[in-house]
């Protein structure tokens, strides 16, 4: 973890109010795990007074991804900030994905929410990479390449409408199977990606364990987690909370658990399904 | 060389710089950022008799140039706090300033502060009276001079630390309150805690944290703190420990000019971690180009 002013290279809109932010990070960039997370401050000045955190989005060599919505104050400050200006940047915070040897033994399922594909695409390409190596590993002959080796997971994609669908390109390129679900019909499944998620469970799970990862608004997460307890499905959220400090100091960020409050900053953002506690305002929706 | 060493009753500091209650976590989450040697005091997050889970989420929010907070007091307790916090805290070096809260009554604070009292190697004791966020509790003790003066010199009577009473700014005359502890025998004074806010979503027309009111801290109430410093400075001979929305070098001057004697940075660590580091430097390369020999000749030298 580093406290560390860095050049931005590339921030530019992609549609709509997402925005594609890279930042070259040299010293941090290959210590990073999807679903860590940076905390910038956006302006030198008072306004905005907090950093705001960000996901990883993607790592390439030295350079750290980032890709964001604007929403308020913050986000718009960052979209209007500039290449070659340089921005105050902690990170990598949080505890990421947990992926271990059995990960690779399940078929992972990818389920975003609209801005919840920006940590999403780095796990993606974690986990290609890691098959990748596994199958170098077990037969010399097969070539290591730029290319990502197919990742046999597949992704689904909510969003309002189709202009708002984020990555499918990307997560395609690694292998993915990609399946979108709009609010409007206007590209693929016509309702909620949760819906989408409960039609091909049923058939999925019985050709391969599996594996969800998670990330978007509060309401589909806890959805998510309850389709993936009836299937007995391990799962993974990445969550979000208000944070003032995001390094675990001030205490504000905290999701109700099994074992009392975490941080979110800290022993998050991501946790299992079937630690969260669900209270107050996540039962909304 | 400048001289930055202070006192603060029994206890000597390197410089007057120390970090607030509850803004630096158990520092440990500091270590990263910078040589936690270097700091004058840590002061603990406040600790109470009995674990406190704290309030429900979200506990915080970001207003013009400041922030909401209503954590609720979260700490594991003070048993746990001196078995699993307190060893590392003290293997750091500065002296540890352990926080404390009643959730009770006034005998809780003597309970806590006597068993505090038997740790030797922790260096002082600060009485949080002024925590606004304990539920159901609409009079804080230090909103009222009569309860303050109890409190302070029930605790006084059961440690010979070094003793801080923290201040609420939420009062209509502060001096009054400090004049209170320091009859009743506080060492020093901090202040200010943070000052009772509220910020509402227009959308959605709901508060935006979850306690519904919290506290306010950050650059927008430091002209309050100095001119509460300012004020007290007037009526107490006791040192006073500054605070309040001190984000660099001239904030941090600024309220040793106003009376300080040593000034605590809170919010400015969640931005910037190494901010009171910082200072330091900055403090003495003001004493510095100012021709001053030591802190104790800035601190109060207010002209007016
Ligand atoms: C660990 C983590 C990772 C994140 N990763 C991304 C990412 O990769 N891309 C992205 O676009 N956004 C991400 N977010 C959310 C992002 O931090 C907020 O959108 C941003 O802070 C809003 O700032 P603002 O000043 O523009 O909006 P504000 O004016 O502060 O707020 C606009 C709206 O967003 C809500 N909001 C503000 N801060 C947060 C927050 N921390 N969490 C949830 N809601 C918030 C407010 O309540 C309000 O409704 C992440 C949040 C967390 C906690
Ligand atoms: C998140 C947060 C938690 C705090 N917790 C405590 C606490 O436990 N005890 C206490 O005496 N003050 C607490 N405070 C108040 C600070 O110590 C300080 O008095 C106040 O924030 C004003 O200083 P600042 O503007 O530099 O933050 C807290 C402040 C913040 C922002
Ligand atoms: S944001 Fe401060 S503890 Fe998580």
């Amino acid at each position: 973890m580093l406290q560390i002013k860095v050049k931005i290279l590339y921030n530019k809109k992609i549609k709509v109010n997402y925005f594609h932010l890279v930042l070259r990070i040299p010293k941090i960039a290959k210590d990073s795990l999807p679903g860590q997370f940076f905390n910038i401050k956006v302006s030198d000045t008072c306004e905005p007074l907090l950093r705001r955190p960000l996901s990883i989005h993607r790592v390439k060599g030295t350079n750290i991804e980032f890709l964001y919505e604007v929403v308020g104050r913050a986000t718009q400050i960052l979209s209007q900030r500039r290449p070659g200006e340089y921005l105050d940047v902690i990170g990598p915070l949080g505890n990421g994905f947990n992926l271990t040897p059995n990960t690779y033994n399940l078929t992972p399922i990818l389920v975003a929410g609209g801005i919840g594909v920006a940590p999403l695409l780095f796990l993606a390409d974690k986990l290609a990479y890691s098959v990748e190596r596994r199958a170098y590993r077990k037969n010399k002959k097969f070539k290591l390449s730029a290319k990502r080796y197919p990742l046999n997971a597949l992704v689904l994609i909510g969003a309002k409408s189709t202009g708002q669908v984020l990555r499918k390109k990307e997560f395609k390129a690694l292998g993915c199977e990609v399946k979108i679900a709009t609010d409007d019909a206007s590209e693929g499944f016509k309702g909620k990606v949760t819906e989408l998620l409960k039609n091909i469970l049923p058939l999925a799970i019985s050709h391969k364990p599996l594996a969800i990862y998670a990330c978007g608004p509060r309401p589909m997460l806890k959805e998510i987690i309850r389709i993936s307890k009836k299937y007995n499905i391990p799962t993974q959220v990445s969550l979000e909370e208000h944070m003032a400090c995001g390094i675990g100091a001030c205490l504000g960020c905290v999701m109700n658990t099994k074992e009392g409050f975490k941080r979110v900053c800290k022993e998050g953002p991501v946790f299992n399904g079937d630690e969260i506690i669900w209270v107050g305002k996540e039962e909304v929706g | 060389m400048v001289d930055l060493r202070i006192k603060i009753g029994e206890l000597k500091l390197k410089n007057p710089v120390m970090v607030a209650s509850g803004a630096f976590g158990y520092a440990e989450e500091f270590k990263d950022f910078m040589n936690l040697k270097e700091l004058g005091a840590i002061v603990t997050k406040t600790i109470t008799l009995k674990p406190r889970q704290g309030n429900p989420a979200p506990r915080t929010c970001e207003t013009p140039a400041g922030m909401l907070n209503s954590i609720g007091l979260e700490n594991p307790g003070l048993e746990v706090f001196i078995r699993e916090k307190l060893p590392l805290l003290l293997k750091i070096g500065p002296p540890i300033i352990v926080s404390i809260a009643s959730e009770s009554g006034p005998e809780e604070f003597v309970e806590l502060a006597r068993k505090v009292d038997k740790i030797k190697e922790i260096a002082a004791i600060e009485l949080n009276i002024s925590c606004p966020n304990i539920r159901g509790k609409p009079l804080l003790i230090s909103q009222d001079p009569k309860a303050t003066y109890g409190v302070v010199r029930g605790v006084r009577r059961v440690t010979s630390k070094t003793l801080i009473t923290k201040l609420s700014p939420n009062v209509t005359f502060i001096a009054d309150i400090a004049k209170a502890t320091e009859a009743a025998g506080t060492d020093a004074v901090s202040l200010i805690n943070t000052i009772t806010a509220m910020s509402i979503d227009v959308k959605t027309r709901k508060p935006k944290i979850a306690s519904l009111t919290g506290g306010l801290s950050g650059p927008a109430i430091r002209p309050v703190a100095v001119r509460m410093v300012w004020e007290v400075n007037q009526k107490i001979k006791i040192p006073i420990i500054g605070m309040g929305g001190i984000m660099d070098t001239p904030s941090a001057v600024e309220f040793i000019i106003a009376g300080a004697t040593a000034i605590s940075v809170g919010t400015a660590n969640f931005i910037n971690p190494r901010v009171s580091i910082e200072i330091i430097k900055g403090i003495k390369k003001y004493l510095q180009e100012n021709n001053i020999n030591s802190i104790n000749e800035l601190i109060g030298s207010i002209r007016c």
